[in-house]
């Protein structure tokens, strides 16, 4: 087995974290989420929608948000395939890798956009 | 000999953003045997019940993804044959010398319309199961070490041309079409293809981007193995996509999930047997939701939108 200790005890064991809001520009929903989960975890754990969700580990680009309000980290390597050096300057991630520091508003640009947003 | 020309797939060699993290995963999670690195990075392993050296390889980069797929043929006569075959069907082909990957022989090459690069060879080390060839025992202690499939079992690529994959993998290499997902107007969006009695050796999605993978299975002998796989993939948190479940298209238990750079893979049991002289399964696009999904009868929106 990998890991039996992964990250549901170190939320125990590491450094205190907080619950921030993520909001999304185009809707203006919202929810909460720890700063020691990625921005899309939170979002996904809570049932809520607004960042198409796909594989989590930073392959794909469906969760590809811009980020134009807020302090982030990213944790996680992103596929170049999906986010350029560039778009990293303009604060453009996949949002499975980063965990937000403060409130975060995200913009939606992952390639599902318009099945979630244009309801 | 009852199977001819192409035997089976051999290895995939798969692109993790992490090389440490996806030998961890890799090796216990998804349970494969570790078969060591070389000297250009590449890690190698194989599914426990395999006897050649090595079936799955990753490599660090900066994109996920696959880099090839290969196939094992009977013998060096019929890769000769089939790389004059592939070059008059108009396919440039590549020879990569022996031992470039370890314990495998030359490998002919070549590069679909997809962009996907298949390679086939005729040589690779018997390793074993580790049980020798005389009374062996029927599992090994790594049989119950992670996931622990009894082999790597297809892909499923994805890539705009769909139909020059068809031609070649029919008409050059011999394989036939087992099930197919069709559009009203008659064009091909899937094809499952055998070169076997398995009912996929290889798959293909039509899809906008090219050179796309879409899986790389595993295959587990039942379907109580594959809720354990389910279980040990939240014991990990590994991202699930679909499933447990039953595919409509080969009859498969599935789960769909993907390893640690985004990269899906299948664990599944079952299918039925196919013959070549079996007439191919037809599902119409608008049944596409229960051929992915029986037990759900839903087209899963990451289906035909994500892949790395």
């Amino acid at each position: 087995m990998e890991t039996l200790k992964g990250n549901i005890t170190s939320v125990m064991t590491e450094e205190a974290y907080e619950y921030v809001k993520i909001t999304i520009a185009e809707t203006g929903e919202s929810f909460d989420c720890s700063t020691n989960e990625s921005v899309l975890e939170g979002m996904r754990r809570l049932g809520k929608r607004g960042i198409p969700v796909g594989c989590r580990s930073g392959g794909c680009s469906v969760c590809k948000c811009q980020v134009v309000k807020g302090e982030y980290h990213q944790h996680r390597p992103m596929s170049t395939e999906y986010i350029s050096k560039q778009e990293l300057e303009e604060n453009c991630v996949l949002t499975c890798c980063i965990k937000p520091k403060d409130n975060l508003e995200v913009k939606v640009i992952g390639k599902m956009h318009k099945n979630i947003c244009e309801k | 000999m009852a199977i001819t020309g192409v035997l089976r797939p051999g290895h995939a060699q798969i692109r993790v953003l992490d090389l440490e993290e996806g030998v961890k995963f890799y090796r216990d999670v998804l349970g494969l045997v570790d078969m060591g690195r070389d000297s250009q990075g590449r890690h190698y392993f194989k599914a426990w019940d395999e006897r050649d050296h090595h079936s799955v390889l990753i490599r660090q980069a900066d994109k996920a993804g696959i880099d090839l797929f290969g196939f094992k043929v009977d013998s060096e006569e019929t890769l000769n044959k089939f790389e004059k075959d592939l070059q008059a069907y108009g396919v440039t082909t590549k020879r990569i010398p022996a031992g470039e990957m370890i314990n495998t022989g030359e490998r002919v090459q070549f590069t679909l319309n997809n962009g996907h690069t298949i390679e086939l060879y005729a040589d690779k080390k018997d390793v074993g199961n580790c049980q020798g060839y005389s009374h062996p025992k029927p599992w090994t202690p790594e049989a119950e070490h992670g996931i622990a499939p009894v082999r790597m079992d297809h892909a499923l690529l994805a890539g705009g041309d769909l139909d020059q994959a068809l031609d070649i993998f029919v008409n050059v290499l011999g394989f036939y079409l087992v099930e197919e997902v069709v559009a009203p107007d008659g064009m091909k969006v899937g094809i499952w293809l055998s070169c076997s009695n398995k009912v996929h050796d290889i798959a293909f999605l039509r899809h906008t981007e090219d050179a796309k993978l879409h899986h790389v299975s595993f295959y587990l002998d039942t379907w109580e193995k594959v809720l354990r796989a389910a279980d040990i993939m939240s014991m990990n948190e590994v991202p699930v996509d679909i499933g447990p479940t039953r595919h409509g298209i080969t009859r498969g238990a599935t789960i769909y999930a993907w390893d640690r750079s985004g990269n899906r893979f299948e664990t599944f049991a079952g299918g039925y047997i196919s013959y070549p002289d079996h007439k191919t399964l037809t599902w119409p696009l608008e049944h596409l939701p229960e051929g992915l999904d029986y037990a759900q009868r839903k087209l899963h929106e990451t289906f035909l939108t994500v892949f790395s």
